[in-house]
């Protein structure tokens, strides 16, 4: 059976465009706009990535922490996340959904408790931003046997080595880090090294889906379409910020912008 | 869970950087994690290095100052009237803290790697302080994060490192304290592992920066058995008293007695009340790259800390003390903000040559309360890790005035 997440990406090829993946925090700048928020621009995005708050990450910029805080502060947790993950996924535009987040929350809660909750909710995806392989090798199994994607990073850094061994234990997608750097960063690389890379890594196994992330934005993102799927996080989370600050609806701004960023890769 | 003799502490991880199978690990981004490989290579390669072992030799003798001194506090002994209390007077090394070891060999590892740029956190200031001093003497660039809330209260260590030619990154997030500037400065490095080298404040973090960070601090010890060996011609019966933030100074403080019985060299580390993981059965937890005890609200989150002493406001605790404790090696209480002001005042007034900061002051409450059940045989050894200079205004708001 093919899984949610690859369904997406075969669409994406047949329509000859990368995807478009977007990152909001759960609980920013509460529960109920980030439920609004998803909805929202599910209209425009292929796979939405939903970030689960953890106060000390080790690879988050300035803006996803801002959204991170606001999140934390309204009390959010596991519990609620799951429940708006399940309203989320009986909302009829629903996208497939990855969570994002750090191995502490998901320790907390207990590995086996957090996947099967995943699976119930109806969770694509997972990524845990400080689970590196091959620590998460016994994990990923456990997604992978509960039809859950364990997506594998690959950083700048990453030796060839090594990352054929990674693609050799990810699963439908892996997401490549654009730059070494937090989120949020302006791009330090130029488009054609990031593709050079995002080549190197596809060469290893093409059947497997690339998409890159870390300094996306509304600027950078036609320059990147080559890929099969871009991950915009950071512009997202400033975004929502900045209608907060003018006291704008951050649903429908945040609505323009994922459209906006649809058509520069369309 | 058990202790392999021979081996140093430090080595006795496995191939995943496990201690006791649970502590510890390499939770880190994939972007650090060849970075992070390279430097346990050049690590492992420069401690098994004579020219380097040398190098490192002639920095702890000529820049730190050598051997820092060992004796009796005479005084506080008779006041109490039980046990003989000794001190390990660490604050007399160049830079006042233990803090200067592992900062001078971070900085030497920063050059032998071939890099110019060198981060690290700061809560009490001891480190950044000790950090940007070597950083200066070995031509690096470097950058201090610190938690504005300790900037305000650790004055006058923000002016050593300015003075130094250290750029102090002032960290505003969560609690303004060590835990936040850590996780900056992790993010920094994350940003930048490819020119800069991270030296972490304490005995904490991914495997290969708590192992540099007790390597080094490793030294006090060293220096303690000789001297110790030299007062009583024997490795006495004894109680090693330390304090425990990240765990640094004390790891460093019994690293040479790990094999001794518990009953021979009893370990005993104090915490302060608030930030007291191993005190309080805390939960296993993942902070800083690594599985150690630590303080976590019911949703998982690293909690908020509580205490006087910058220094030991940190919710979280070494790998190294978890399996410590795990093993029954060691023995962990706590002290309050109280007590230690208390201690404070009893050891100043009676032993006017020691000046210990809020930190050693923790320890000093265990000392006082441990000492007068003990014969007068018994000995207890101190380690008076840090000097109160940086504390004065603290210490005279609370309990009106400074000893001079
Ligand atoms: C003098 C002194 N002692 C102790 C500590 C606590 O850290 P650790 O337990 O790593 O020695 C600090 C931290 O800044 C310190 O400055």
């Amino acid at each position: 059976m093919m899984n949610r997440i690859d369904l997406a990406f075969k669409k994406g090829q047949i329509e000859k465009r990368p995807l478009l993946i977007t990152y909001t925090v759960c609980g920013d700048p509460n529960k109920k706009k980030s439920l609004e928020i998803l909805k929202s621009v599910s209209e425009h995005v292929d796979i939405a990535e939903l970030g689960f708050p953890f106060n000390c990450p080790q690879a988050d910029g300035p803006d996803i922490q801002n959204s991170t805080y606001r999140a934390i502060e309204n009390g959010i947790n596991m519990k609620q996340i799951f429940e708006l993950v399940k309203n989320y996924k009986r909302y009829k535009n629903s996208k497939p959904l990855i969570l994002m987040g750090y191995y502490q929350i998901i320790f907390h809660y207990g590995e086996k408790k957090f996947v099967k909750k995943c699976k119930e909710v109806g969770v694509d995806g997972l990524i845990v931003v400080d689970l590196p392989w091959p620590d998460n090798k016994n994990f990923a199994k456990l997604c992978k046997k509960n039809s859950i994607c364990f997506v594998q990073l690959i950083a700048p850094t990453t030796t060839k080595k090594r990352m054929k061994l990674i693609i050799k234990d990810s699963h439908e997608m892996v997401y490549q880090i654009s730059m070494i750097s937090t989120t949020g960063k302006k791009l330090k690389v130029s488009a054609k090294e990031i593709i050079r890379n995002n080549k190197i890594i596809k060469r290893i196994n093409p059947k497997k889906n690339v998409v890159v992330g870390f300094g996306i934005t509304k600027k950078t993102i036609s320059s990147l379409k080559e890929c099969d799927g871009l991950v915009v996080g950071s512009a997202i989370c400033k975004a929502i910020s900045a209608s907060l600050k003018s006291r704008q609806n951050p649903v429908i701004k945040l609505n323009k912008m994922v459209k906006f960023l649809k058509n520069k890769i369309i | 869970m058990k202790i392999k003799r021979g081996i140093p502490l430090i080595d006795q991880h496995d191939k995943n950087g496990f201690y006791g199978g649970k502590f510890g690990g390499n939770y880190v981004a994939e972007t650090a994690i060849q970075p992070i490989k390279d430097l346990s290579n050049l690590f492992e390669k420069l401690r098994r290095d004579k020219k380097f072992l040398k190098l490192k030799d002639h920095y702890f003798k000529n820049y730190l100052g050598g051997e820092t001194p060992f004796f009796k506090l005479e005084n506080l002994t008779n006041y109490l009237g039980g046990a003989q209390i000794w001190c390990k007077d660490v604050s007399a090394i160049h830079g006042q803290a233990h803090k200067g070891y592992h900062a001078t060999v971070n900085a030497l590892i920063c050059k032998a790697a071939g890099k110019k740029y060198i981060v690290g956190d700061t809560g009490a200031g001891m480190f950044g302080k000790n950090l940007a001093m070597a950083a200066r003497e070995l031509k690096l660039k470097c950058k201090i994060f610190m938690g504005t809330k300790d900037i305000k209260r650790q004055a006058p260590n923000v002016k050593f490192m300015k003075d130094a030619g250290a750029e102090i990154i002032p960290v505003d997030t969560g609690s303004a304290t060590l835990v936040d500037a850590v996780s900056e400065c992790m993010r920094y490095y994350v940003s930048n592992c490819d020119t800069t080298h991270l030296a972490v404040g304490s005995a904490i973090g991914a495997n290969v920066f708590l192992k540099i960070c007790a390597y080094s601090t490793a030294q006090i010890s060293k220096e303690l058995k000789t001297q110790v060996i030299e007062e009583f011609g024997e490795i006495p019966k004894m109680k090693l008293v330390n304090v425990i933030g990240g765990g640094s100074s004390a790891i460093g403080f019994w690293s040479e007695f790990i094999d001794y019985p518990k009953k021979h060299v009893e370990l005993i580390g104090v915490e302060a009340k608030y930030c007291a993981p191993l005190t309080t059965n805390a939960k296993l937890a993942i902070l800083h790259g690594a599985a150690q005890y630590c303080l976590t609200d019911k949703n998982g989150q690293i909690k908020e800390t509580h205490s006087i002493s910058a220094g030991l406001d940190y919710p979280g605790v070494s790998p190294l003390h978890c399996f410590l404790k795990d093993t029954g090696r060691a023995r962990y209480c706590s002290a309050s903000d109280e007590q230690a002001l208390a201690a404070f005042k009893l050891v100043t007034k009676l032993e006017p040559s020691v000046k210990p900061s809020l930190e050693p002051a923790h320890c000093l409450h265990e000392v006082i309360r441990l000492a007068p059940k003990l014969n007068q045989d018994e000995i207890i050894i101190y380690n008076n890790c840090g000097h109160a200079y940086k504390d004065q205004k603290i210490i005279k708001d609370r309990i009106g005035y400074f000893p001079s």
